[in-house]
């Protein structure tokens, strides 16, 4: 009996810290990735007036001064495959209508972001450009 | 007399034998160096290293390298691969746990391009300019374009076919 409380206490613990470890690599949604970008766009500007699939489309296709644009690699159809500009390999839909695998992991999508703004755009995405182009992504079927 | 033929004859044997045993033995250990270049699974390595690119097999540059290359990931060869500190912890330890000894440490590449290194160059010698050019292979860091089972970690002669 005794050792079976320990045995179920020791179990809570290990949940519990598993609650606390997994955040990281933890499920997502695009909505739920929408309201934490909205959070960090409405304490980055006070006139923030929502996403824009329009601008996220704009935002997408354009190389901003550069050799790529978002689209070099993932297409300027992004519900088709795309092809890496250096290596040549497949890039499966970026698009979460074509591929539901797509914005589904928090930390995969903060890597991806943190990467391919630098190497487009030279610099971090803004929460209100991640956004937007989340929301041109999600519009797509 | 017949003694002596008998014994010459009997150490002629031993000496062929083992210069047989020493011929199978070389060709195995080649088999293995060339050929197969599997390290234990690693899923992280695989899937990190791997989107992009082919995971390039940790055998292939010495400890050094690939301690130089996990050190500049946010400059990876013109593009940013950083990684969180913990993928890139396990990640560099694995690959230098089963990193390159021997031949292919002697002859690894300042640039860290696998592709460059006396080694590569050597073990490639005598594919065509024209293939390397080919549409199918467009780089020499496209593996799979000629070594089918590349993803495998099989470099294996039997396994080549390249596109013509």
């Amino acid at each position: 009996m005794g050792t079976g409380k320990l045995a179920l206490a020791a179990l809570a613990a290990a949940g519990a810290i598993g609650a606390v470890v997994l955040p990281a690599s933890a499920a997502a949604s695009v909505d739920e990735l929408q309201k934490r970008l909205e959070a960090e766009a409405r304490a980055g500007s006070a006139g923030f007036s929502g996403f824009s699939a329009q601008r996220g489309e704009r935002f997408f296709k354009s190389a901003h001064g550069g050799d790529w644009s978002c689209a070099t690699c993932h297409t300027e159809n992004p519900v088709a495959p795309g092809k890496h500009a250096k290596t040549g390999k497949t890039i499966a839909p970026l698009a979460p209508g074509a591929n539901p695998q797509r914005f589904t992991v928090a930390a995969t999508v903060d890597k991806w972001f943190r990467r391919n703004c630098n190497d487009v755009l030279g610099r971090a995405c803004t929460a209100q450009e991640k956004g937007d182009v989340l929301q041109y992504l999600a519009s797509l079927r | 007399m017949k003694n002596t033929t008998t014994k010459r004859w009997m150490l002629d044997m031993a000496a062929w034998t083992l210069g047989v045993l020493a011929g199978i033995v070389l060709v195995t250990h080649e088999a293995a160096a060339g050929g197969k270049l599997s390290a234990p699974a690693d899923d992280r390595w695989k899937a990190e290293c791997g989107s992009c690119h082919l995971a390039y097999p940790p055998q292939l540059l010495p400890a050094q390298a690939w301690r130089r290359m996990m050190s500049q990931l946010d400059r990876h060869f013109g593009a940013d691969a950083s990684l969180d500190a913990a993928d890139r912890a396990h990640i560099a330890a694995y690959l230098e746990r089963n990193s390159a000894s021997g031949r292919r440490v002697r002859a690894s590449p300042e640039s860290l391009r696998i592709t460059e290194g006396a080694w590569f160059l050597h073990e490639h010698d005598e594919v065509a300019p024209a293939t390397w050019k080919h549409p199918a292979v467009k780089s020499a860091a496209n593996c799979a374009a000629c070594h089918t089972r590349a993803e495998e970690g099989d470099f294996g002669e039997r396994n080549i076919r390249i596109p013509r």
